[in-house]
């Protein structure tokens, strides 16, 4: 290695080639040397679209992790809520990239250049998490659901869905997990860790109803029933009731997957959008 | 010009990850495939975790290792299907793993029929520092996405522990 004044010129000189670091524009292509040709008899624009509506979710969603990272209560889940931050990003990537080949666009461009009505994620992953139990909550039932989605999606015909959901499902089941042990050890812990726990899922539950909502966009269908069985199951488990509240009304019979969303969104975007648009060529 | 002196395979299969720089792709079962015909050569990779952030380093450095043997035409493939797990982790690779203070993964869960729930404590992994399996793990994530923290309970030493996944 030769001397740099800096780590940023020596990450430049072994790195010639194209590659960013941080965001940008120019990563290498998660699904580089797949065939990703749409199989005969299936409808491209269906499949893009619903790529499209699950790796929103897993963006919108990670984000949404990300900001806690340097703001946890310890290092332990500091790094926990990191990681399945990167699992969901690396999700997200590999499903713009499948749209992306029907749509002729690029991760980044799905990514950083759509305006809030095109994005098709779910109203859930939106808000912003007031307290730890929040947290845990809503990862335990994104991740039940999502790994339920995934379970089916690995039966697609298109066998580059079909893998990314059968690559996904390990990754989810040990989010579950962690959610599911957290839920529990807050629930059954202290009056107040109960008392929060229990507000928290409250909060969430408004949002669970829209998961189960059959919609054209989602081209495999799931049943909340086993869903439920595992949250339920937690929810006995850590001495929690099923929150008993009327779901988040849709709009005009639309919600997250025809593009219509909560305020919440547009602050997500905000943040995760705005340096890339700002500086479309940005590299470094 | 550089004399081929290995197989492209051997090439390959001896690229370091960047993470446990311990370990050769070809120990951590991320390597799949190495086809060389005449000049052309075309490696395929598949990836330990969606977001895994080494896999660029990865291609780049396996591409640059392939051109310095002497292949001219290299071109480096993803595979999804089917899923890595960390029991293509070779013996080998769990050997070095162990050496370097780091837990080898216990056998990952069957990837048939319904994904049980584990409300408890996982199991915990066998301290590679004195062997013994009363250990407690302290934290489900670690410093990458392939490993999680431990402590031995009778050498109280931590420990990480490549993730049974």
């Amino acid at each position: 290695m030769t001397e740099h004044d800096n780590p940023y010129d020596w990450l430049a000189d072994v790195h010639a080639d194209d590659h960013r670091w941080a965001y940008g524009t120019g990563f290498t292509d998660p699904l580089a040397g797949i065939d990703t040709s749409v199989p005969e008899g299936m409808d491209a624009d269906a499949l893009a679209t619903y790529c499209v509506a699950l790796g929103d979710d897993a963006l919108i969603y990670s984000h949404r992790l990300q900001q806690w990272i340097t703001r946890m209560p310890e290092l332990e889940e500091e790094t926990a809520l990191a990681n399945i931050a990167l699992d969901l990003l690396g999700q997200a990537r590999m499903l713009l990239s499948r749209a992306g080949a029907i749509r002729g666009r690029t991760e980044d461009e799905l990514a950083f250049f759509r305006d809030e009505p095109q994005f098709r994620n779910v109203r859930l992953v939106e808000r912003a998490d007031q307290d730890f139990a929040e947290v845990v909550g809503r990862l335990l039932v994104f991740s039940s659901w999502r790994l339920a989605v995934f379970e089916r999606v690995t039966d697609s015909a298109d066998p580059v869905l079909a893998a990314i959901g059968a690559k996904g499902m390990a990754e989810l089941t040990y989010h579950r997990d962690y959610a599911a042990q957290w839920v529990i050890r807050l629930g059954d812990g202290t009056e107040l860790s109960k008392q929060r726990m229990q507000a928290a899922l409250r909060t969430i539950w408004p949002y669970v109803d829209e998961l189960f909502r059959p919609h054209p966009v989602d081209l495999v269908p799931i049943q909340r029933g086993e869903v439920d069985v595992v949250l339920d199951t937690v929810f006995a488990t850590a001495g929690l009731d099923r929150p008993d509240v009327a779901p988040l009304a849709l709009v005009g019979g639309r919600a997250g997957r025809d593009g219509v969303h909560t305020e919440a969104l547009g602050y997500v975007l905000a943040e995760l959008q705005s340096l890339p648009r700002a500086h479309p060529d940005a590299t470094w | 010009m550089v004399t081929r002196s290995a197989t492209a395979w051997d090439v390959a299969a001896t690229t370091p990850d960047p993470e446990l720089p311990m370990l050769t792709i070809g120990d951590l079962g991320i390597l799949r495939a190495v086809d060389e015909s005449a000049d052309r050569v075309v490696a395929t990779i598949t990836p330990t975790y969606s977001g895994c952030p080494a896999l660029r380093e990865i291609t780049a450095d396996l591409e640059r290792r392939l051109r310095a043997a002497g292949h001219r035409e290299v071109e480096i493939r993803t595979q999804l299907a089917p899923p890595w797990t960390s029991d293509w982790i070779t013996d080998a690779g769990r050997g070095k793993l162990a050496e370097a203070g780091i837990a080898p993964p216990a056998a990952a869960r069957p990837r048939t029929g319904p994904v049980p729930l584990t409300l408890g404590r996982r199991a915990s992994a066998t301290c590679p520092r004195c062997g013994s399996a009363e250990t407690v793990e302290t934290a489900a994530f670690g410093a990458t996405a392939c490993k999680s923290l431990h402590r031995c309970t009778r050498c109280d030493e931590p420990f990480e522990a490549v993730k049974p996944l």
